[in-house]
């Protein structure tokens, strides 16, 4: 092992770590005629970084040469740079030595663009195959999907990776067409395109065909820049729910942008990184995927722009006052999931719960329910809704005078989501 | 009459009680792990409670049919926690689930059971934190080796988890605070103890040559991944306590 390899690795780290698609849920890999490793459905983060994030998969770019010049990249052509790539081998070598040491749950490969895609690409995926075959590895392999690529390729990936990824990176066609003029939004939807339907396709062979192969196991996802281009917070959530519909996608991740460049096209440096809004994209991401929300009942043209002071949920609730109180005795399990202080899991308990007789508020407090913000919107035995009356305006200063640490401003960099 | 019963510290041992309280109807005042027994009150009697796998296995058939065995594993976990006054708790929570029905357990409302549900909670997160926070150092003999000192005794817990992940290579897992490690030597799983104290220099001594070389380079690539316009030092000590930080090569190396 020369020294080389650090340079490369404190290179190649760096400039993959704007990505945040890290994840390694989502896979069910068992350790087959005694291999090394298996991926876990919930995933695990092994450590974190310093800004808090989950440290899951190696995440690293095979090479960040590339032939475009994607403004928003540190990879981008222009930009002045130490360049290095790493070897097939090397990757491997890595991946597998942190794995066996328990620091990772696999491997995260992106890559800046070298000669032309394909060329890229088949790099790629001879990895994930090599650890797949030689090392019977049955860690995590998420491969990034460089746009452009050629179906064959595309299609072997899916057979080694257990997720496939294409970075939207900007929302809007036009924003894209700006800070990435070599990039079409076309391009990239193919692959997309292509990639749910071989899902689907294997998903119903193997029902039929027992031994047809995995492909693709925790789906695909997307990645989308915010803050960089001007789009709207209604653009990237419509946007969100477009993907998960028509593409099927397991996950889109927001990040919010940090300035790398000196490009007037851009936000300048220095510019504060949009963590807040990030967290608020997240949380409204997880209310059309776990609480039965639609995008247009979060934003929608007169309500475009997320609360950055309260949470989706909650201003949800205040601008639809009419569907409330909800008796916690009573309403469906979907009815209590939107009352705003209701999590998933206190939601399932209070249905547990109350076949043993009716609940109070002490007990939903017990159950973990944030009664300072629930009591507003629900009945219970013995409490009955005292704030009816009062407009939505009136319950959010309440609710903003009460509860001073979860929403304070120097406090907010990153929210608990509900 | 009130009674202080002794047992041997063991989950059988705690089941054989369960047995025996409801064949004798005992009024149980405390439950104390023999080796620790100190003497008690004067209006209570103690008594010696043997482990006895028959009594055990029929307190657990009752229960599976009553709580099922994901409410076991619940009690277990708290068995677990090592939290003073834990079997008396077990106990009640016993004599209330077989005078219930309808999966008492699950009625969240209940004082005792939230009190096991929380340190059911407590003991999960810290069985999830080891499997992350594990960090194995390979040895020249080719054993991965790793310590830890967690707060309960989530090792029995682990066993399957790195049995199933590291197949092909043989590890060891052990916990200083209690003594005791679990082994894998590529077929199964055994408790072992070492007959001397540990002695972490005999560790440094016997490390693969890769080893170091491996360690700093999962360090350095810690270090390249933050991004340091996002720092967030509360997230992080929140979801990275410092009392593992011991244990993380990436937050010890220089
Ligand atoms: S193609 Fe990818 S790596 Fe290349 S400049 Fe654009 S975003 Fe960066």
């Amino acid at each position: 092992m020369s020294d080389r390899i650090f340079k490369k690795l404190h290179i190649l780290a760096d400039a993959a770590k704007y990505d945040v698609s890290c994840s390694s849920s989502g896979s069910n890999r068992a350790n087959k005629n005694k291999g090394i490793g298996n991926a876990n459905q919930s995933g695990i983060c092994h450590s974190y970084t310093e800004d808090g994030r989950c440290v899951s998969l190696l995440k690293i770019l095979l090479t960040n040469h590339c032939i475009y010049d994607c403004a928003y990249c540190v990879s981008r052509k222009s930009n002045d740079i130490e360049r290095a790539a790493f070897t097939v081998q090397e990757v491997v070598d890595l991946t597998i030595n942190f794995y066996r040491r328990n620091y990772i749950e696999g491997l995260f490969l992106s890559s800046g663009i070298f000669k032309n895609a394909d060329y890229t690409m088949e790099r790629l995926v001879s990895i994930a195959k090599k650890l797949r075959l030689e090392h019977k590895f049955n860690g995590y392999i998420h491969l990034k999907t460089i746009p452009g690529s050629s179906d064959e390729l595309v299609h072997e990936a899916g057979l080694y990776a257990d997720r496939l990824s294409i970075n939207l990176e900007i929302p809007t066609k036009e924003g894209l067409k700006l800070l990435a003029p070599d990039k079409s939004r076309e391009e990239m939807i193919l692959p997309m395109r292509y990639l749910k339907n071989e899902i689907i396709r294997t998903n119903e062979e193997r029902k039929v065909i027992k031994s047809t192969p995995t492909f693709a196991p925790a789906g695909q996802s997307t990645q989308m820049i915010i803050g960089a281009s001007g789009e709207s917070d209604k653009h990237i959530i419509l946007t969100a729910q477009h993907f998960y519909k028509k593409y099927h996608l397991k996950r889109v991740y927001y990040s919010g942008y940090v300035p790398i460049s000196y490009d007037k096209r851009l936000p300048e440096i220095g510019t504060a990184v949009p963590m807040v809004r990030e967290n608020r994209l997240y949380q409204s991401d997880w209310l059309m995927r776990f609480y039965g929300f639609k995008a247009e009942e979060i934003v929608n043209d007169t309500h475009p722009l997320l609360d950055l002071d309260i949470d989706p949920k909650l201003s949800w609730a205040l601008r639809n006052q009419h569907a409330f109180p909800v008796d916690i005795n009573k309403a469906n399990y979907h009815t209590i999931l939107r009352v705003p202080g209701i999590g998933v899991q206190s939601a399932k308990k209070i249905i547990m719960a109350r076949r043993f007789g009716p609940l109070r508020i002490e007990h939903l407090q017990k159950l973990g329910v944030a009664t300072n913000r629930a009591k507003y919107f629900i009945t219970c035995l013995g409490f009955q809704q005292i704030y009816a009356d009062k407009s939505g305006t009136n319950i959010k200063q309440y609710i903003l005078a009460q509860s001073t640490s979860k929403y304070t401003k120097n406090n907010s960099q990153q929210l608990t989501l509900f | 009459m009130l009674k202080t019963l002794l047992y041997d510290g063991s989950w059988t041992g705690l089941m054989t009680i369960v047995f025996c309280s409801y064949e004798y109807k005992w009024q149980i005042a405390t439950i104390q792990h023999n080796a620790q027994y100190i003497q008690s009150g004067l209006f209570v009697t103690t008594e010696n409670i043997i482990s006895d796998d028959d009594k055990a296995k029929r307190v657990l058939l009752g229960l599976e049919k009553k709580i099922g065995i994901q409410g076991i594993k619940e009690l277990y976990y708290v068995f677990l926690s090592e939290i003073k006054h834990r079997e008396l708790l077990i106990l009640r929570s016993i004599s209330y689930y077989f005078n219930s029905e309808n999966k008492p357990n699950l009625n969240y409302a209940n004082d005792d059971i939230l009190q096991i549900k929380k340190i059911v909670r407590s003991v999960s997160r810290e069985k999830h934190r080891l499997k992350a926070f594990v960090r194995f150092q390979k040895m020249k003999d080719g054993l991965y080796f790793a310590n830890l000192e967690p707060d309960f005794n989530v090792l029995p817990l682990m066993v399957n988890f790195f049995k199933e992940r590291f197949a092909d290579q043989k590890w060891l897992i052990y916990d200083l605070k209690r003594h005791f490690g679990i082994y894998y030597d590529l077929d199964q799983v055994v408790e072992v103890q070492f007959s001397n104290t540990f002695n972490s220099d005999y560790i440094a001594f016997h490390l693969d040559d890769e080893e170091l070389r491996y360690s700093y380079l999962w360090k350095h690539y810690f270090d390249s991944v933050n991004i340091k316009e996002r720092k967030n030092t509360k997230l992080h000590v929140q979801s990275l306590p410092k009392r593992y930080w011991k244990y993380l090569n990436e937050k010890n190396l220089l």
